[in-house]
């Protein structure tokens, strides 16, 4: 067990020093730095900025430089917030990311299960055709056009009923996190109840089910322990590539819904060209995505014991 | 985002049980829904491509007068040759206030002088609020030409004692449409220089779907944006898959430590965080002035995709190698360019031809999504993604902008989507045998 998570844990470090590099390279070959404003700069002022952030020197020993601070967990000072460590804006705007990724996944996987598994009980009656309808119309339209729905039906909803019943936009209260969290884990819902259906089915027609059935069990008892711990392998096999898209991916949904995360800092920075910040942003996403994949690794032998996590096991 | 480009990898793929091809008969495949999807999406080609042949608006053309209108039929618009400063004819002055003329380029208004009165102050408001309205004017005359941005509809005009603020006069006024000589010019309706002997009336195109917010013909918008979504979506797909198919078929066939060395770097590369790099491609190739930003697109999707079907067909590259059949035609001396050709080939064809159906929907919304939060196509260039990303501004006020390619966006995906899972359940004989 201690040696498969070392195993993964090396070669997720060196799939993050991979993309580290990668993006180094990459974000410098891009024309213009983070200095380059519309404002002209006068040569000497330049000539400080540049050796204040260590960009005069060259671009090899400036790599070694990140790679020594980014093993201290130093990603340095952003360039277009002045005197802002790139440290403080992940720790601040991250937890607001990961809490709205969360309560999506959450939403995304309970929805998803109990779709999948109404679906598969009714196969081919229906609820199922319902499920699967929803499941279309959840994978067709883009997230942007249902998060523009959503608002406009909580504008809606809040001019019939004449107060706020649910802000429309922002962060800050719990009312503030469900629709966001619900358009953002829309996608992955119907995704997963689409697994769910498949594996449900499987396992409904399987020998062990029939088995179970001849002995007596029945209810709950054969739902939970029978069938669902069966049926939801699959699911869990997909939930940490989906945790880690969904807490690192709802950028446009913090962007209409006007939330703080750190998707928008992200984009931002690309777009900016804010050299530190996109290291640090994208180190730190790497980390939380191998991290993330070793974490649903572990708990799939949890749910499994039939699965023993051998040095080459996992996916 | 990143993961959903790769889904398709980890589908179940029936291992190829080549053997049993014969006996197995093909599902059908002309369900209503293949049958469906197909007519939606030759409806979308024939809109995208006849369309705008057909519809011949311009869907750069702004129309200022028509800013977020809604759907209009055509219409005749009165050509107003002389828009410049206006007196009232010197006669008998009116009785009370009067409307000269009124169209949508000047209201023309008269009242009597009245005693004691130095300034009179003119508001105007929309027939259908309540209120004054806009106070627009203040003048010592008792004649006003407005020419302050108006649009068709009812207005009501109300005359003030300037210093009293006391009300003297009201009325409501419907200008006609009109459309000044300067402005038709521009938009070509009327031959620049032949001032003499126009129609006092032109013919102007309706829109069926209304105006956007800048007062640009959304139908044409929709066929000018479809082109480019569309592009992007088929020819992307067709360039990352021929690649990954290419460099997973070498991989395949060399086997060894060249297979090893490819499939670390599919590794790195399915690794890249795909946003950042999408962006920085975009940034890195750079978009220069009167550039549509659709290659630099095209370039970016090429690099961060392929790694989905070049891992697939390794797998199938693989596991047919150790087929019998293959291993029966090698041994019977069949030439190696043979044995990939007439024997490989027909066998991992299917496959790749779904892995490209499903690539499509993705593609076209990685293309939806990067237009959407402006990373896509630069204008005057529109996409459907880049329709969404004006329509979204103003959402609250005209949902239309949003809703319309939203719709185009979501029937072309699932058209290709049904069209997809169709095209697999036909390939995968066994779903096939499960189902029969």
């Amino acid at each position: 067990m201690l040696k498969f998570i070392a195993k993964r844990l090396l070669s997720g470090a060196i799939t993050i020093w991979f993309i580290a590099t990668a993006t180094f390279f990459a974000m410098h070959a891009v024309p213009g730095d983070p200095l380059t404003q519309e404002k002209a700069m006068s040569p000497a002022v330049r000539a400080q900025l540049e050796a204040r952030y260590g960009l005069d020197k060259p671009l090899i020993e400036q790599y070694q430089l990140f790679l020594g601070n980014m093993l201290q967990g130093d990603f340095g000072i952003s360039f277009t917030q002045e005197n802002r460590k790139v440290n403080d804006i992940i720790s601040k705007h991250f937890p607001i990311s990961a809490i709205l990724g969360l309560a999506a996944v959450l939403i995304a996987l309970v929805g998803g299960v109990a779709a999948g598994t109404v679906a598969a009980y009714y196969r081919n009656r229906w609820p199922d055709r319902l499920v699967m309808i929803g499941v279309i119309a959840a994978i067709s339209v883009p997230g942007f056009v249902i998060a523009g729905l959503a608002q406009l039906i909580i504008v809606a909803m809040n001019n019939a009923a004449g107060k706020t019943l649910l802000p429309v936009a922002g962060w800050g209260s719990v009312n503030h996190i469900w629709v966001p969290a619900l358009v953002l884990g829309l996608g992955t819902m119907a995704y997963l109840s689409r697994i769910m259906r498949a594996s449900m089915l499987e396992v409904l027609n399987a020998d062990f089910n029939t088995a179970a059935k001849a002995k007596g069990v029945h209810g709950l008892r054969l739902f939970w322990h029978h069938q669902l711990r069966n049926a939801v392998l699959p699911v869990v096999t997909e939930l940490g590539p989906t945790i880690a898209g969904v807490t690192t991916g709802g950028f446009v949904v913090e962007l209409i819904f006007a939330i703080p995360g750190l998707g928008r800092y992200f984009v931002q920075a690309v777009q900016q060209l804010d050299y530190t910040v996109i290291m640090g942003t994208t180190v730190f996403y790497g980390a939380f995505l191998v991290l993330v994949v070793v974490l649903v690794d572990i708990s799939y032998g949890l749910i499994d014991p039939r699965i023993r996590l051998h040095g080459g096991g996992g996916r | 985002m990143a993961m959903s480009v790769f889904r398709f990898a980890r589908r179940t793929w029936a291992s190829a049980d080549l053997e049993q091809i014969a006996p197995v008969p093909l599902p059908k495949m002309a369900t209503p829904a293949v049958v469906l999807s197909s007519l939606v999406v030759v409806a979308l080609l024939l809109f995208v491509s006849i369309g705008p042949l057909v519809w011949g608006q311009d869907p750069s053309q702004q129309w200022l007068s028509q800013i977020s209108a809604g759907p209009s039929g055509p219409h005749s618009v009165r050509l107003i040759r002389d828009n410049g400063p206006w007196q009232p004819p010197v006669s008998e002055p009116p009785q009370s206030l009067v409307v000269h003329d009124a169209n949508t380029e000047f209201v023309r208004l008269q009242w009597p002088q009245i005693e004691g009165v130095r300034r009179y102050r003119i508001y105007r408001a929309s027939a259908h609020k309540a209120g004054l309205g806009l106070a627009i004017a203040e003048t010592d005359k008792a004649y006003y030409q407005d020419q302050l941005q108006l649009s068709y509809q009812i207005y009501r005009y109300t005359i003030a004692d300037a210093d009293s603020g006391l009300l003297l006069l009201a009325r409501e006024v419907r200008p006609e449409a009109a459309i000044s000589l300067f402005e038709a010019q521009l938009q070509g309706l009327v031959p620049v220089g032949k001032s003499g002997r126009q129609a006092k009336w032109l013919e102007m195109p309706g829109h069926p779907l209304g105006t956007d917010a800048l007062g640009r013909d959304i139908l044409a918008r929709l066929m000018a944006g479809g082109r480019t979504s569309l592009f992007v979506g088929v020819v992307a797909p067709l360039l990352y898959i021929s690649f990954g198919c290419i460099f997973g078929a070498i991989a395949g066939l060399a086997g060894g430590w060249v297979d090893q060395v490819a499939m670390r770097f599919v590794d790195f590369v399915v690794a890249l965080p795909f946003l950042l790099f999408m962006i920085l491609f975009r940034v890195a190739f750079g978009i220069g002035p009167g550039e549509n930003g659709i290659m630099p697109l095209i370039v970016a999707m090429l690099m961060l995709s392929w790694p989905g079907s070049a891992r697939l067909i390794r797998g199938q590259v693989l596991a047919l190698r150790g087929q019998a059949f293959v291993e029966a035609a090698k041994l019977a001396g069949v030439s190696t360019s043979r044995v990939i050709l007439r024997h490989m080939l027909p066998n991992v064809l299917p496959m790749i031809l779904v892995a490209f159906s499903f690539a499509i929907p993705q593609a076209i919304f990685t293309e939806a999504f990067l237009s959407f939060i402006g990373m896509g196509v630069s204008p005057p260039t529109t996409s459907w993604g880049a329709l969404c990303n004006d329509g979204i501004k103003t959402l609250l006020s005209h949902p239309r902008q949003l809703l319309l390619p939203a719709l185009f966006i979501s029937v072309s995906v699932l058209a290709f989507n049904l069209l997809g899972d169709a095209l697999r359940d036909a390939t995968d004989r066994r779903a096939g045998v499960a189902k029969a």
